[in-house]
C-alpha cells in the first residue's frame, strides 16, 4: 500500500494568522490515479497544491510525493511534479516553442531531448500551427494547451493542475479533459486536479475529495459518495407530467415519506426519505397523469456537492456562527 | 590561463554530486541566457542605449570644441579632458553619466520580479527544479553583464572618437584612469540595478516600483545636497561657529552626510580619478600643504584615494541586492 501511494499528506495544516487555510488534511493518492480536489473559491485548494510543491511551508503536518518530503526536498519533488498554475502565463515576447525550450533548459535536459520533446508535445496538444507565434497573441484556450505541454516537458510522474478548465469553451474543456485522462491511462501519470467546476472534472476523476473551509469533508469514488448520500436517507426526484397542472403537485405531496416538493420551472423536485419512483408512477397513472420526465438526482457530483455543503454548513454553523455567515453568502453567489 | 579557470570552475561547481551540480547550475545558466536575450532584444534597452550614446556624443562634441582653449593653459592629460571638460553649456561626460547612469540601471531592473508575477510566469518558474534564488541571481547577473558591456563599449567609442579628432594617443596612465572610470561607472549603475530589483520585489505593480526608484534617483541627484545643507546648518548654526575647529567639524559633517548618497560618492570618486591634480577628497588645511611639491599624482595614487569610495559603492550594491534577495526568498508565491 505504502509503495503504491504517490502523494501522501499527513495532517497537513496551513494557518495565516488566525485563519486556517488548510486544516489537518490527510489524504493518499495512488499511482496512476486522477484525483479531483473540489471545493468553492477560497477553500484552500491552491494552498494545498503550493504546499505539495514546497512553495509554501506547512504550519504543521507533512506531505510526500513519491517518498520525497515536499518541505525538505522541494527540488527533488519539483523534478518529478509538473504544476499547471491557475491562469498560467508565458513570456509574451517569446514563441510557444521558445517557452517550452526554456522550461526544458531549466530542467537541465539536453538540447536534443528538448527539441524532440517540444515538437512531440506541441503536436500532442494540437499547437503545431501556433508554435512559432509569440504567446502574447494566444487565446486563453491556447495558453492552457501550451501550459499542458509545458508541464509535460519534464516528463513528470505527477501532474498538479489548478483550475485547468477555467475560462475555456465547452469544446476546449472536453478536449482538455480527454487529454488529461490520456495522461493517466496511457502514460501512467498521477494527476491531481483542483477545481470548483464540477461537471467537467467529475467525468474524468477516479476519486474526488470535497474541500470546504480548509477541511476535507468527503472523499471517495463518485458512486460511493452518492450511495453514502442515499444511505443517509436523502433522495431527490425530478419529475414532470402531462397534463402539468396543480393537481399533480398535490398528488406528489401526498406520497409517503415526502419531505417537501418544489416547483421549479417545468419540473417538480421531490425530496424524500425513501425511493419513490414506483409509487409515483403508479399513483400518477391512477390519477390520469402521464409521467413525461422522471430522474433520480443525487448520482451526479453537483447534487453530492450541494448536499455535502449543506451538511458541512450545518456543522459549521454549530461550531462557528460567524464563519457560517460567509458560507451562506457563498452559496447565494453560486 | 582560460582553460585553467574553466577547470577550476568545473571542479568547484561539480564537487560532490556531479550530476546534481550540473543540473542546478544549468538552471541558473538558462535563466541568465534568457534574461540577457530579453534585455538585448527589448525595445526599452535600445532606447536607453540610444539615449546614452547620444548624450556621450554630445558631451564629447562639447569637450572637443573647447579642448584647444583648455590645452593652451594646461597641455597635460589631454585624453582625460575628453571625459571631464564641459563646453558650450553641454555638461561633461562624467557629470552626464552621474546623472543618467541611474536611469539605465532602473530601466533594466524596475520590473524584474513584479512583471513575472503579473504575467503569471513566476509561479511556473518556481515550480521548476531550480533553487529559487536562481531567479533573482540570474536577473541581477544578466543586468550587471549588460551594464558592464554597455559602459565599456561606450568608453571605447568615446576614446575612438577622441583619438580621431585630437590625434594624440593616450598614455598608459590615462588608459588606466579611463578603465577605472568605466569600472566605477559600471558599479555605480549596478547599484541602481540592485535598488530597482529590490523595489520590484517589494512593490506589486511595475509602475509603483518605477515611481519609487525614480523618486530616489531624483532625490539623490538633486535634493540630497540641499537636505544635507539644511541638516548641517541646524547642527552647526552660523552664528555659533567661531573657531577653525568648529568650521572644520562643519565641513566634515557636511562631507560625511553627502557621502551617504551614491551620486555624490560616484561624482567625487570620478573627479578624483580623472583629475591627477586632486590630492585629497577631504578638507585640507594650508599647513598640510606647506612644503608639498606641486605635481601630478600617478594613477595608482589616485586610485588609492578613491578606494574607500569603491568599497562604499560595492557595499551599497551588496546591501540593496541582499535585501531584495531576502525579501524575495521569504515571499510566498501565489498565482497572480
Amino acid at each position: 500500500m505504502a509503495e503504491e501511494s504517490m502523494i501522501r499528506m499527513e495532517g497537513l495544516t496551513k494557518a495565516y494568522g488566525e485563519k486556517r487555510a488548510v486544516s489537518d488534511l490527510t489524504l493518499e493518492i495512488e499511482k496512476g490515479e486522477v484525483f479531483g480536489l473540489l471545493g468553492p473559491n477560497g477553500a484552500g485548494k491552491t494552498t494545498t497544491t503550493l504546499m505539495l510543491l514546497g512553495l509554501t511551508e506547512p504550519t504543521a503536518g507533512k506531505a510526500f510525493i513519491d517518498g520525497k518530503d515536499c518541505t525538505r526536498d522541494p527540488i527533488g519533488v519539483k523534478r518529478i511534479v509538473g504544476y499547471l498554475p491557475d491562469n498560467v502565463g508565458f513570456y509574451q515576447d517569446m514563441t510557444g516553442r521558445e517557452n517550452l525550450r526554456f522550461t526544458g533548459r531549466l530542467n537541465g535536459l539536453p538540447e536534443e531531448v528538448i527539441e524532440a520533446r517540444a515538437q512531440e508535445l506541441l503536436e500532442k496538444v494540437g499547437m503545431l500551427e501556433a508554435a512559432d507565434k509569440k504567446t502574447g497573441t494566444y487565446s486563453r484556450g491556447m495558453r492552457q494547451r501550451l501550459g499542458v505541454a509545458d508541464v509535460l516537458m519534464k516528463d513528470p510522474k505527477v501532474v498538479i493542475m489548478d483550475e485547468p478548465t477555467l475560462g475555456i469553451d465547452p469544446e476546449g474543456i472536453r478536449e482538455l479533459m480527454l487529454m488529461i485522462r490520456g495522461l493517466a491511462d496511457e502514460d501512467g501519470r498521477t494527476i491531481l486536479i483542483s477545481s470548483h467546476q464540477l461537471y467537467q472534472v467529475q467525468q474524468i476523476c477516479d476519486r474526488v475529495g470535497l474541500f470546504v473551509e480548509g477541511r476535507l469533508i468527503a472523499c471517495g469514488h463518485i458512486e460511493e459518495l452518492a450511495r453514502q448520500m442515499q444511505q443517509e436517507g436523502h433522495y431527490v426526484l425530478e419529475t414532470a407530467a402531462v397534463p402539468n397542472d396543480d393537481g399533480f403537485g398535490t398528488l406528489l405531496k401526498q406520497l409517503g415519506n415526502v419531505e417537501r416538493v418544489e416547483h421549479t420551472g417545468e419540473y417538480y423536485v421531490i425530496y424524500s426519505r425513501t425511493d419513490l419512483r414506483r409509487e409515483l408512477i403508479r399513483k400518477s397513472l391512477q390519477a390520469g397523469y402521464t409521467v413525461s420526465h422522471l430522474r433520480q438526482r443525487g448520482s451526479d457530483l453537483d447534487e453530492i456537492y450541494r448536499r455535502y455543503f449543506e451538511k458541512g454548513e450545518k456543522e459549521h454553523v454549530e461550531s462557528d456562527q460567524r464563519k457560517g455567515g460567509r458560507f451562506l453568502s457563498f452559496r447565494k453567489n453560486r | 590561463m582560460l582553460s585553467l579557470i574553466r577547470e577550476k570552475a568545473d571542479v568547484f561547481f561539480h564537487s560532490g554530486k556531479t550530476g546534481e551540480g550540473r543540473r542546478l547550475m544549468s538552471g541558473l545558466g538558462a535563466l541568465y541566457r534568457k534574461e540577457m536575450a530579453d534585455h538585448i532584444r527589448s525595445r526599452r534597452f535600445l532606447i536607453v542605449l540610444c539615449l546614452i550614446l547620444l548624450t556621450s556624443f554630445a558631451s564629447v562634441y562639447g569637450a572637443v570644441s573647447v579642448l584647444s582653449d583648455a590645452v593652451a593653459s594646461d597641455s597635460d592629460y589631454i585624453f582625460l579632458k575628453l571625459f571631464t571638460l564641459s563646453g558650450n553649456s553641454i555638461p561633461s561626460f562624467t557629470s552626464f553619466i552621474a546623472l543618467l547612469g541611474p536611469f539605465v540601471g532602473l530601466t533594466l531592473g524596475f520590473d524584474a520580479i513584479n512583471s513575472e508575477r503579473s504575467e503569471g510566469t513566476l509561479n511556473r518558474l518556481v515550480s521548476q527544479p531550480i533553487y529559487r534564488d536562481c531567479v533573482i541571481n540570474g536577473k541581477f547577473l544578466a543586468g550587471a553583464t549588460v551594464i558592464f558591456l554597455m559602459v565599456f563599449s561606450m568608453g571605447l567609442v568615446i576614446g575612438a572618437v577622441g583619438l580621431l579628432t585630437t590625434g594624440i594617443p593616450p598614455s598608459a596612465d590615462e588608459v588606466g584612469r579611463v578603465a577605472a572610470l568605466l569600472f566605477f561607472t559600471s558599479v555605480y549603475i549596478c547599484f541602481w540595478l540592485a535598488l530597482s530589483i529590490l523595489f520590484s520585489v517589494l512593490c506589486r505593480h511595475a509602475a509603483t516600483s518605477a515611481m519609487v526608484v525614480i523618486a530616489l534617483w531624483i532625490f539623490f541627484a538633486l535634493f540630497m545636497s540641499l537636505v544635507v545643507n539644511i541638516v548641517t546648518n541646524a547642527l552647526y548654526p552660523a552664528d555659533q561657529v567661531a573657531t577653525v575647529g568648529q568650521l572644520l567639524d562643519y565641513y566634515d559633517c557636511q562631507l560625511a552626510l553627502n557621502r551617504l548618497s551614491p551620486y555624490y560618492l560616484y561624482s567625487e570618486a570620478v573627479s578624483t580619478i580623472m583629475d591627477p591634480t586632486v590630492r585629497s577628497t577631504n578638507v585640507i588645511l594650508p599647513q598640510q600643504l606647506s612644503g608639498a611639491i606641486s605635481g601630478y599624482l600617478s594613477a595608482g595614487q589616485s586610485l588609492l584615494l578613491v578606494w574607500p569610495h569603491l568599497v562604499g559603492l560595492l557595499a551599497l550594491t551588496a546591501v540593496a541586492f541582499a535585501l531584495s534577495y531576502i525579501s524575495f526568498m521569504r515571499r510566498e508565491i501565489r498565482s497572480r
